[in-house]
């Protein structure tokens, strides 16, 4: 099962409007992405709390369509 | 906390400092993602224990929801949810997990 990278962008500015997020299709086949998000909403978060997010705003998709999203969070510099 | 499963995962997590709930075993790892962490952990030499979450469905569903993180593996120092594969790789190469064993005073076999 496969997912458009800009789907996986919309999902995460859907529940974190102001994050700034890059994804790479990493092996082209719409299925293993690396994304970068930034977000003032990450700061005083843990790393864990923070992937949390994401995760929660692609709604159970990780794990299940989207095998492969590997993930980095900072907040804006 | 009504899911048994909840029980069993606390009492695992507490009985070992470094518990790693993977896909497959550490001799043969199921998933990339697992065999990195793997990797790490065989690179610092700590003792862990491994759990392997496609021999048991309940386990599969019940660490996801334990810890509400969608992946496996998923990788617990003295009873805390430290990360999963991005995490771990990430403070392996920052110096972060030699730091969190060093304070929780768990040393390198051998």
């Amino acid at each position: 099962m496969a997912m458009e990278a800009t789907v996986i962008e919309e999902m995460i500015k859907e529940s974190i409007p102001d994050a700034v997020v890059t994804i790479q299709d990493i092996r082209g086949n719409g299925d293993h992405y690396a994304a970068h998000v930034t977000s003032q909403e990450f700061s005083g978060k843990t790393r864990v709390q923070q992937h949390q997010m994401v995760y929660k705003a692609l709604k159970g998709k990780m794990g299940d369509d989207l095998h492969a999203l590997a993930l980095q969070t900072s907040v804006p510099a | 906390m009504t899911n048994p499963i909840f029980t069993r995962i606390e009492d695992d997590i507490q009985k070992s400092d470094v518990v790693l709930y993977m896909k497959g075993s550490p001799m043969f790892p199921q998933c990339g993602f697992s065999a990195t962490v793997i990797e790490v952990l065989n690179h610092f030499k700590v003792d862990f224990e491994a759990f392997d979450i496609l021999q048991d469905p309940a386990l599969r569903e019940g660490i996801k929801e334990y810890s509400e993180w969608p992946t496996i593996p998923q990788l617990y120092v003295k009873g805390e949810f430290v990360g999963g594969c991005d995490i771990i790789r990430e403070m392996a190469a920052n110096g972060e997990l030699v730091g969190l064993f060093e304070q929780n005073d768990i040393k390198p076999k051998g």
